[in-house]
């Protein structure tokens, strides 16, 4: 066990945990920051997805170690009260079915806008192949990241 | 207006009117009112009401109906209770709805399968809605001293026209929770509904795009430990031995042990316990106990014959060589009728094994005691779950709570509830309370899969290219995936069905439209095939065939009604232009009916680059009555994208009773980039009761992309997943 000092959500958290602990484990076991999903364990499925300098990241196989003073981003401190563009996308086109990989999809939809505000179909393709949905709501999630990035 | 007599599930509005004794409820749950937002918490009433078991009422007028059934992302949780708003009579705006817990004496059939929920649910939901709307009359008419009829209801207002008088439900439901419950309750004139049939948003829109707590796997009680289990890593073995020394010395692992969910045994019982004993690992957080996983020292050894997918294919192909002395439907004389025709068409199809692979991998907490035990999880059929930890905790049901979690995806998977038998044995034996979590690799090698099948088609058509004879021969491991009343017996004079099966120690299950998610690809390919020899077109070629169901049908047990199969066929040819000529589109049909709704389809694909690309896919729905017309094109959408990516891409094989794959990098599952570029959905609007709306869209798409590919490349595509099938897929 050792002492991580991490950036989270624009705070300072203190975390006493094996210094392999992948931080998806820190977020949700450490920290109950649980809107950050498991989904595979091997970065291929994307629910784990968050911020990592503000670069969306697999959280399910980067070390705790591996963060220094890099800022992370969850799901839950993507806007102050739910309403940044991506995520009032989502509620408007009522994306999710399930729900449970949407986190992944919203982190990984608002780096993408964050680097390319006006993204093609091709490009958005690129950007989410990572993120798995199960019940098929592909077609919502890039209707929604078109009406994000007009925003 | 319909009269409805409320004796059906009249126990359930007694007894919680009886128990409420004035009614008022207090307090929020974990799982139900997660973290009210500040808009909400102003709007709070001071007091509850409980009206019955559906749904209460606050002295603001605010209303809480409780949702019965599981979410595992069909969408009941809003749909259901807009039912319940409807016949109330309520703004939609003032409505909370709370997940309801088991409840067995308040709600019959508290089920996410089969698509039946709302369809099965519709009588009991508008009867919860309008005799809570009548009880709410019966106060205000006792306040004013009117007669109930002279009173009627609009948004949550009853009105005394003659007096002009109004008052809110809020202000009456303290009287109404006190009243009985009439004998019948008037329903509303569907063309009078206010929400069904408009589009609501998901009342967990908002609470799954911030991440809030929803899930089982989000679940957390103080004191709780982690738990996982460790099976054997080939369906048909047990333990040997168990080395656990290094694996408890393990910092932060509590205990290690073995679990026997079916000690006895029982051969029944062994399609959902496959891996009766296990190693359970305890500890205080999941990377802890997945550390000490690996730490675990376990010698197998065989309980019974470990089977590869090889043999399975051996077996079917066999079973399909032979003939069933007493077949499932036999109608006229199919072997003259075969000898005598001019024509005939033969072709077979295939589908390997599939995991439900749900997004959040099983799991469930369970906190049992001496004398009672609280579950909490994701679970499609609680009540059966909590039979079974009854029979192996000791506990009686009654003392033993079930909450369903919201469910990250079930499409079958959680109708198996051994993953909270697990729970609970291992919260019994390290007496604290447990959340027991599958890594994926659990999951994936630990299934109730989607069983292989095999099937033949066989028709003979006559010199003016009439479909006279048709043969359908279907095996299964296990279970066959024939279902001998649909369509297209009825349509044809001799017919023959027969179906064969063979065990299995791999466990296997429903998955999403179990057994139509592959027959109604066999059968759709093959009428296709059917209309290309007979050279007609291939919807024209399914509309004769309706006719005849309808005009003359041949025997008594058919279970579609054609006029409506039909129906959907013509819409979706009507809205997709079927028969234009377009350029570098090649188009495909398909259309099937089950769980009570007739679906049909066009997929327009193009090639680019040579590789086929759906376009876009045309779907015709013929569900009855739409709850919330845009949740069920989200619905259609996702069956959609669900079946033509495991049509294309997905399959379990075994190895030696080893499943060979255990996670989505070799296990693969449809992406963004390979869905349909565009689908849009047609409802058939006949004000009918409503029907399945989560499974039957999924069925057909495979016949349809089929279609189009064979006029795309030439190709007939027959054995899923396409992608091992031909090159061209990449």
């Amino acid at each position: 066990m050792a002492n991580f000092d991490l950036r989270i959500n624009g705070e300072r958290v203190q975390v006493d945990v094996d210094p392999d602990t992948p931080v998806l484990w820190v977020l949700r076991d450490a920290l109950q920051l649980v809107g950050t999903k498991y989904g595979c364990g091997v970065g291929q499925c994307g629910a784990c997805t968050i911020h990592l300098d503000g670069v969306a990241t697999r959280s399910c196989l980067l070390p705790v170690s591996a963060i220094g003073n890099q800022r992370i981003t969850t799901i839950e401190g993507l806007s102050e009260k739910g309403n940044h563009p991506v995520q009032q996308a989502w509620i408007e086109h009522d994306v999710p079915q399930c729900g449970y990989c949407q986190a992944g999809q919203i982190m990984s939809a608002a780096a993408l806008l964050e680097k390319n505000s006006n993204p093609s179909d091709a490009e958005i393709d690129l950007a989410m192949n990572g993120n798995l949905c199960r019940c098929g709501t592909y077609l919502r999630v890039k209707a929604a990241i078109k009406t994000a990035a007009g925003k | 207006m319909t009269i409805i007599k409320t004796t059906y599930n009249r126990r359930s509005f007694l007894k919680v009117s009886t128990a409420a004794g004035g009614g008022l409820v207090l307090g929020f749950n974990w799982l139900t009112s997660c973290t009210p937002t500040p808009e909400e918490v102003l709007a709070m009433p001071e007091e509850w009401f409980r009206v019955n078991a559906f749904l209460k009422i606050g002295d603001n007028g605010m209303v809480t109906i409780l949702s019965p059934n599981p979410e595992i992302g069909q969408n009941v949780k809003t749909s259901m209770p807009m039912v319940v708003a409807e016949e109330l009579d309520v703004d939609w705006d003032m409505v909370i709805v709370e997940q309801a817990p088991l409840d067995t004496d308040a709600f019959t059939r508290q089920v996410a399968g089969g698509s039946q929920s709302i369809r099965q649910g519709w009588q009991s939901l508008r009867m919860a809605g309008a005799t809570a709307r009548q009880l709410l009359l019966a106060a205000a008419a006792q306040q004013w001293q009117v007669p109930v009829s002279e009173l009627t209801t609009d948004q949550g207002v009853i009105q005394h026209v003659a007096s002009g008088k109004t008052i809110g439900y809020g202000e009456v439901a303290s009287l109404a929770a006190t009243l009985a419950v009439p004998e019948e309750v008037p329903l509303k004139d569907p063309k009078d509904f206010k929400i069904i049939g408009t589009s609501r948003k998901n009342v967990d829109g908002k609470k799954i795009a911030t991440g809030e707590p929803l899930f089982g796997l989000d679940y957390h009680k103080d004191g709780m430990l982690i738990a996982m289990i460790v099976h054997a890593p080939a369906f048909g073995m047990k333990i040997k031995s168990l080395d656990d020394l290094a694996a408890k010395s393990m910092p932060g692992i509590r205990d290690v042990f073995v679990i026997n969910t079916n000690p006895e045994r029982d051969e029944r019982m062994m399609q959902t316990f496959a891996f009766p004993d296990m190693v359970a690992v305890v500890g205080n957080s999941t990377w802890e106990v997945m550390q000490a996983k690996k730490k675990l020292v376990v010698e197998w050894e065989s309980a019974s014959p470990q089977e590869s997918s090889a043999l399975h294919d051996e077996r079917l192909e066999q079973l399909l060589t032979e003939r069933k002395p007493e077949p499932d439907r036999k109608d006229g004389n199919p072997d003259a009728a075969f000898a005598s025709a001019v024509k005939i068409v033969e072709r077979s199809y295939s589908a390997p094994f599939l995991a439900h692979n749900p997004m959040e991998p099983m799991n469930f907490f369970a906190d049992v005691q001496t004398d009672k035990a609280e579950l909490v999880g994701p679970i499609q059929t609680p009540q059966s779950m909590r039979k079974m930890v009854a029979d192996l905790t000791g506990l009686a049901e009654e003392q033993i709570s079930v909450m369903m979690t919201r469910q990250g995806g079930g499409f079958g998977r959680r109708l198996y509830g051994h993953f909270g038998v697990e729970a609970a044995l291992i919260s019994q034996q390290v007496k604290a309370p447990v959340k027991l979590i599958y890594t994926r690799e659990d999951d994936m090698t630990y299934g109730t899969y989607r069983p292989a099948y095999k099937v033949v088609y066989r028709a003979g058509l006559d010199a003016d290219n009439n479909l006279v004879a048709f043969h359908v021969k279907g095996a299964g491991t296990h279970g066959s995936p024939i279902f001998a009343n649909r369509f297209p017996a009825g349509a044809v004079d001799h017919y023959l069905a027969e179906s064969f099966t063979k065990p299995s120690n791999i466990s296997t299950g429903a998955w999403r439209a179990p057994r139509s998610n592959f027959i109604a690809f066999a059968e759709q390919s093959f009428l296709d095939e059917l209309a290309e020899v007979a050279g007609k077109d291939p919807i024209a070629l399914r509309l004769e065939l309706f006719d005849r169901a309808a005009a003359a049908p041949v025997g008594e047990t058919n279970d579609y009604d054609p006029e409506r199969y039909a129906g959907v066929l013509k819409l979706v040819r009507e809205k997709s232009g079927w028969g234009q000529d377009m350029p570098g589109v090649h188009r495909g049909v398909s259309a099937y009916f089950c769980h009570n709704t007739y679906v049909a389809q066009v997929v327009d694909v193009v090639m680019t680059n040579d590789k086929p690309v759906v376009q876009k896919v045309w779907c015709a729905v013929d569900c009855g009555i739409v709850v919330n017309p845009d949740a069920a094109r989200n619905q259609i959408e996702g069956g959609i994208v669900d079946g033509l990516g495991h049509g294309l891409f997905s399959a379990m094989t075994f190895e030696e009773g080893r499943p060979k794959h255990s996670n989505f990098n070799t296990y693969r599952l449809i992406r963004h980039a390979e869905a349909p570029k565009a689908i849009e959905v047609f409802f058939m609007d006949n004000g009918l009761d409503p029907t399945g709306l989560g499974e039957p869209s999924l069925p057909p798409i495979m016949a349809a992309f089929a279609n189009a590919l064979k006029k795309a490349t030439g190709e007939r595509l027959t054995n899923q997943p396409f992608v091992q099938e031909t090159d061209v897929l990449g």
